[in-house]
């Protein structure tokens, strides 16, 4: 099987859905000839033509409202938004026209062929306004699907799923990690299903969940608590909105103990969401209280971008707070 | 104002092709006058400003975009061939309007005052950033300058300045805002939402739209159809001009006129300037991917800093002797400038919960409390910078 990078994953997912779908539209900011700003859209236009991948004007909200119209008449729209950052003046088409399409007509009409794929997250010197995960937000409006790759594999399999999926779906793709994270990716068609999480390594003492480019610090976290001794067991939820509470529940009942982290601010951060859910369903299972170990409460730094960011000593230190309690 | 209505009785649809928006242009591609053009009114010290900081920015940005190649910054992006759009349309304005502007106008700001330390303290993100090292690269902003500090987000500005414009009006003052932005932001929902504002609610503020030809890779022709972005004003009922955005005196001429205009009857003007982006995007851009030196070349023969260069020589306001002395005396104080801010220490990494609030809430104390004494833990991992080492001082600050 071929390596290639998460970047060259995603490319390969639009790839594959296009040829194998007619009706799937690539469009958004640069995204044609150029092939978008991280090259995500390389080559697309130049295969499926100018019809199907183009660039659009400089306006979010006409990218995403542009596309919920597509996936109404029956076209199955792949819209991107440059930076994940940059997703705002779209919020309104979001929030209030794709989440609730299909509920405000009673199911007469949907835009579930919309899926919106945007660049999220730090470590890439960015800044306030390249920088952000914005998924809670997302995560709090139903109607939404909320999808968080962490691997190649993940990425095309994810996205695959999430373009053929029948309800909108916001893709955030880790932009520190696109071509950093490298793994077998099939040429072939093939999708991971939504809404369930991946046990990525098991482990009896302490389960640690995450997603996206966090998974990277789970991991070397999990690595350095397995010298002391402390076996983890990590998840990758994956898929954020609708989440896979049955098996972070039997994860969490058979470790006593949770730790999640993600880079967004901790205050309304989705870390808490699940917090709350796992107590109602863990709680005498649990042997010490659940941590989060998130971004701060501000905007993203620039100059403290590795003292903000939630690394892996911050995950192995409240791993052993958590062991220890 | 609605005209008085003009019936027909047969369907007749107006098109872009009824209404032409003139360009004005004053000099030549040599910086000679034009025959049928007006000099308009400018002394010898203002055109000599106006051209020293067109070059100064021109310096800038080339000394700028090797220090980013050398590692010496993050990111840079530069004005270069819109030198004349900038200055000559902040130089038709007073120091106490407020500028507003999107992120490729440092020209402007030069105008206004900014020094070398201050560009290089904001690009290294040194202790002396105003902005305390939060934002990248270019995002500069100076409250004694009356510039407000620049957003990464496009065109979000537009509405901010139609109202701090109604603002200014209300408090009597004889100050207008002037709000930059290029025409890929004027497809952003916040141009619509903020010219419609500033034309109902009566505000002085003059829009300067720096049509360049490309927002990032994407091409005009891929941005609009109708012509350019000066029509736009006509439709919310804006006055609105076009002109040579690489002939400085036409650029200067227009803006005089449209802050003067904007006082006199506290409203919006628009100027929209016709130039090109003859650098790339940013330095994470590579135009070969999407257009020819060919297509460059051409622009690069309208340079506009050569044109007033040329203007001001047979003026005999300028010489070559002086422009090769002024251009290194430049070249000098910039690399001069780069060394001694790039030794300067970090901000303190206190400012990492200063003003997200007024006062930095009890939970972002006990947060910071927590890095603090994290960072303890492994002092070797974070604040490399031995400067940045303060936190002891900055802990007792928020007990």
């Amino acid at each position: 099987m071929p390596q290639i990078n998460l970047l060259q994953a995603v490319n390969s997912a639009l790839d594959t859905a296009m040829a194998s779908d007619p009706r799937v539209i690539c469009l958004g900011e640069d995204i044609g000839e150029f092939g978008g700003v991280f090259r995500a859209t390389s080559k697309l236009q130049e295969k499926y033509g100018k019809q199907r991948c183009f660039n659009t004007p400089i306006t979010e909200q006409g990218i995403v409202g542009f596309s919920i119209g597509l996936a109404a008449q029956g076209s199955v729209a792949v819209a991107e938004i440059q930076f994940a950052d940059y997703i705002f003046p779209a919020f309104d088409q979001i929030v209030n026209e794709a989440a609730k399409f299909r509920y405000r007509s009673g199911d007469q009409f949907s835009c579930g062929g919309l899926t919106i794929r945007t660049p999220y997250g730090g470590g890439i010197a960015g800044g306030l306004y390249h920088s952000q995960s914005p998924e809670a937000y997302f995560c709090h409006t139903p109607g939404l699907k909320v999808v968080i790759p962490s691997t190649a594999y993940q990425a095309k399999g994810l996205l695959l799923a999430s373009i053929r999926d029948p309800d909108p779906v916001i893709f955030f793709e880790p932009k520190a990690i696109y071509r950093a994270e490298v793994g077998e990716v099939p040429d072939q068609d093939y999708e991971i299903p939504l809404g369930i999480a991946e046990v990525v390594t098991r482990g009896t003492d302490i389960t640690l969940l995450g997603w996206g480019a966090q998974m990277h610090q789970l991991h070397r976290a999990a690595k350095m608590a397995l010298e002391d001794g402390i076996q983890c067991e990590v998840i990758d939820l994956r898929t954020l909105l609708p989440w896979d509470l049955e098996t972070i529940v039997a994860s969490v009942n058979k470790t006593g103990r949770l730790i999640v982290s993600h880079e967004a601010p901790r205050t309304g951060g989705f870390a808490g969401e699940i917090a709350a859910a796992i107590q109602e369903e863990c709680f005498l299972s649990l042997e010490s209280p659940i941590i989060r170990v998130t971004g701060m409460d501000t905007p993203f730094p620039l100059v403290f971008e590795k003292e903000y960011l939630p690394d892996y000593l911050k995950v192995y230190e409240a791993i052993k707070q958590s062991v220890n309690f | 104002m609605t005209a008085k209505a003009n019936v027909i009785g047969v369907p007749r649809f107006t098109e872009i092709t009824d209404l032409t928006i003139p360009t004005l242009s004053i000099l030549d591609a040599e910086g000679k006058l034009r025959k049928d053009a007006y000099e308009p009114l400018i002394n010898k010290a203002t055109a000599m400003k106006i051209y020293q900081d067109m070059a100064y920015i021109r310096i800038l940005d080339e000394r700028m975009v090797a220090a980013q190649r050398q590692g010496r910054l993050s990111f840079y992006l530069t004005c270069t061939g819109e030198e004349a759009s900038v200055v000559g349309s902040i130089a038709g304005f007073k120091n106490h309007d407020m500028v507003m502007s999107q992120y490729r106008e440092q020209a402007a700001l030069r105008y206004r005052g900014f020094s070398s330390e201050q560009f290089m303290n904001q690009l290294l993100s040194n202790d002396l950033d105003f902005g305390k090292g939060r934002q990248m690269p270019i995002h500069y902003g100076s409250c004694e300058l009356n510039y407000m500090t620049i957003s990464s987000t496009l065109a979000t500005q537009i509405p901010q300045a139609a109202g701090y414009a109604y603002g200014q009006k209300l408090s009597g003052k004889d100050a207008c805002t002037i709000c930059y932005f290029g025409e890929g932001a004027a497809s952003e929902g916040d141009f619509h939402a903020g010219l419609n504002m500033a034309a109902v609610s009566n505000c002085p503020v003059v829009f300067v739209v720096r049509n360049n030809g490309y927002a990032i890779s994407t091409p005009t022709s891929e941005q609009f159809s109708g012509d350019g972005i000066a029509p736009r004003g006509i439709g919310y009922g804006i006055s609105s001009i076009r002109v040579d955005g690489n002939d400085i005196l036409a650029v200067y001429a227009a803006s005089v006129e449209a802050r003067k205009l904007a006082l006199e009857k506290n409203a919006p003007v628009i100027v929209e300037t016709m130039s090109y982006r003859l650098g790339a995007h940013s330095t994470s851009d590579d135009p070969t991917n999407y257009r020819s030196i060919e297509e460059e070349d051409v622009w690069r023969k309208k340079d506009p800093i050569l044109r007033m260069k040329n203007w001001m020589l047979d003026k005999g306001w300028w010489s070559d002797q002086q422009d090769h002395q002024l251009k290194a005396q430049y070249k000098k104080e910039i690399l001069d400038a780069l060394k001694s801010q790039e030794k300067r220490p970090s901000p303190s990494i206190s400012e990492l919960i200063t003003d997200v609030y007024k006062t930095p809430p009890a939970h972002l104390q006990k947060q910071y409390k927590d890095l603090l004494s994290h960072i303890d833990k492994y002092p070797d991992h974070y604040l490399p910078n031995p400067n940045k080492v303060d936190h002891q001082t900055a802990l007792t600050q928020f007990n």
